[in-house]
């Protein structure tokens, strides 16, 4: 971005710095809002139709356009020529503002998200904290489009939405705080350039909270709850129709990217990779291809799961983040905030095994306290019925 | 540094219409619902004042706090009275004059107190220091303001439980006692 600024300048002597840095933050704000939307939901549906289909041994599209790529285009389409419904008694304004809003929270993430070496809309000291922050905006969202329905499904979608997110908000972020004490920094950047070695093989429990958290924040399966068909048609989305749908759609397939791509920054070391860095224009190329491929990767995990795994029970799910991944994530804190202060700390390469073998020790702890309180329910459940007897 | 000030005055001016119009929408609506969410409205609109003033962590926190704990427990609560069923709600009751007079006097309070304080105005070089308040605001935590921070952690963990003590239902002794002697 400095480098592009400079250039400006240089190449458009009339144009202040000031000038110039207003006009490539508003078209790099463009070119996140109305091109990055397009390509990511077109890209990633097609990605998922095809990996679903392979999961279980269909073809998937292939009509529209060579090996069925146009597909997501035909399916935009099909959304705008749609008819708008609007529900007889909803409550139209905030039924209209919801689609809004839910694809602005999943767009504001991308504001501080790293793209490439040097490529970032902005770079707040509170970055990590900020993308927690706006996931409370789709919460919102969720709730004024289940309750302006007016439609008891889409309202009990939305109490599931919200009761989901709200749990598994906790998890994320306490695998988030594990990453910022690892990297000393809230920054993005300064996430990235901590991560000689990537947190995913340091704090690999952390990276698995984090994954399977976030797969349950943006509500795909086995975490499909709030779109449920058996039990609740379609969530707190039943009622919309068309472009309002569509929104939704961009909605949940800007978070699957965003999410996906906090991952990579978090735990995989973003854009990083051989060759990459903030110098050269090849070298900036090189590192958005790493973030690209390293978040796409994610995204495929997560359609992998998606096509294997079904979907969980409400209890379990709330049981599952309440019981397991929070003090999983507390125990974890603890542990590597203590390896993060031993005597060995000093030298990078020991620092590491330090995380590591606190990774463990936390995944063994919560694994036999686990299995001992199982034990415990299951024998005092087993007295039971024998007293019963 | 003109395109910047401008920006700034345009976005201060959409800030101020964002906040006082939700404050107004919060307190005229005849709709529960909607007077929650002009308070998200009018919060957010403090949430960017706290940009547009540098203080990104304080922002930050407005919005987690007020935008995505407070409000969607406000929003969680309206929905389970019975007060959101009625269309139009009756927007004052027989207290309506004691809150004038309330609301009256703080806002006199607030004028004299806002005219009288000497406003210490930061230097040139105080705007162009880097910010580093995040690192300074965790030192004080955990170093001089330890104190009361634990204090207030425990505040809050006892309002925790006795919010749970309070919804907790009410068990009926003697059945529980059957229960126990495995009856």
């Amino acid at each position: 971005m400095e480098a592009l600024i400079h250039w400006l300048v240089m190449t458009f002597p009339p144009l202040s710095e000031g000038l110039a840095r207003f006009i490539v933050y508003v078209l790099y704000s463009a070119v996140l809002a109305f091109v990055a939307p397009v390509i990511i939901v077109v890209a990633y549906t097609y990605m998922e139709r095809k990996v679903l289909a392979r999961i279980q041994d269909r073809i998937g599209p292939n009509r529209a356009g060579p090996l069925g790529i146009l597909q997501g285009f035909a399916d935009a389409i099909k959304m705008l020529t749609k008819e708008d419904v609007t529900p007889a008694c909803a409550d139209r304004v905030v039924f209209n503002l919801a689609p809004i809003l839910a694809t602005i929270a999943a767009i504001l993430v991308f504001a501080v998200l790293p793209v490439a070496p040097g490529v970032i809309g902005a770079d707040p000291q509170t970055g990590i904290l900020y993308v927690v922050a706006v996931g409370a905006l789709g919460e919102v969202a969720a709730l004024m489009a289940g309750w302006s329905s007016n439609n008891k499904f889409a309202l009990l979608g939305a109490f599931r939405a919200v009761a989901q997110l709200i749990a598994y908000e906790v998890p994320i972020v306490l695998s988030i705080l594990v990453v910022v004490m690892a990297a000393g920094s809230m920054q993005m950047s300064a996430i990235v350039a901590a991560q000689d070695i990537p947190f995913a093989l340091t704090l690999p429990v952390a990276f698995l909270i984090f994954l399977v958290a976030s797969i349950a924040e943006i509500g795909r399966s086995p975490f499909d709850l709030l779109e449920a068909e058996s039990e609740i048609v379609a969530g707190f989305h039943v009622e919309y129709s068309g472009m309002k749908f569509a929104f939704f759609f961009i909605g949940e397939y800007m978070h699957l990217f965003a999410s996906a791509g906090i991952a990579t920054t978090l735990f995989l070391g973003g854009w990083r990779g051989p060759f990459a860095g903030p110098d050269s224009l090849p070298g900036v190329l090189l590192g958005f291809i790493y973030f690209v491929i390293k978040t796409t990767a994610i995204i495929w995990v997560m359609m992998w799961v998606r096509g294997t795994l079904f979907r969980i029970r409400i209890d379990h799910l709330l049981d599952f983040a309440w019981k397991f991944l929070v003090p999983l994530g507390l125990i974890l804190m603890v542990i590597v905030a203590v390896a993060l202060k031993l005597p060995v700390a000093g030298s990078s390469g020991l620092r590491w095994i330090a995380l590591l073998i606190a990774n463990f020790v936390a995944a063994l702890l919560m694994v036999i306290g686990v299995s001992a309180l199982a034990r415990h329910t299951r024998s005092a459940a087993l007295r039971e019925v024998a007293g019963a007897e | 540094m003109t395109i910047e000030y401008a920006t700034q005055i345009f976005a201060f001016i959409i800030l101020t219409l964002m906040t006082l119009g939700g404050g107004l929408a919060v307190v005229t609506s005849r709709n529960l619902f909607h007077a929650a969410l002009s308070l998200i409205l009018s919060l957010a609109g403090a949430m960017g004042y706290y940009v547009l003033l540098d203080a990104g962590f304080l922002a930050v926190v407005q919005l987690l706090i007020y935008i995505g704990a407070i409000s969607i427990l406000i929003l969680f609560s309206i929905m389970l009275t019975r007060g959101l069923m009625v269309p139009g709600q009756v927007q004052r009751n027989e207290q309506w004059w004691i809150a004038a007079l309330v609301v009256f006097l703080t806002f006199v309070v607030m004028v004299v107190a806002l005219w009288q304080t000497v406003w210490p105005i930061a230097g040139e070089e105080a705007l162009r220091a880097p910010n580093v308040a995040i690192g300074q605001l965790g030192a004080a935590l955990v170093g001089p303001y330890a104190i009361p921070f634990e204090v207030i952690s425990v505040l809050l963990l006892v309002a925790l439980v006795g919010a749970i003590v309070l919804a907790r239902e009410v068990e009926n002794h003697s059945a529980s006692a059957d229960v126990e002697t495995g009856e």
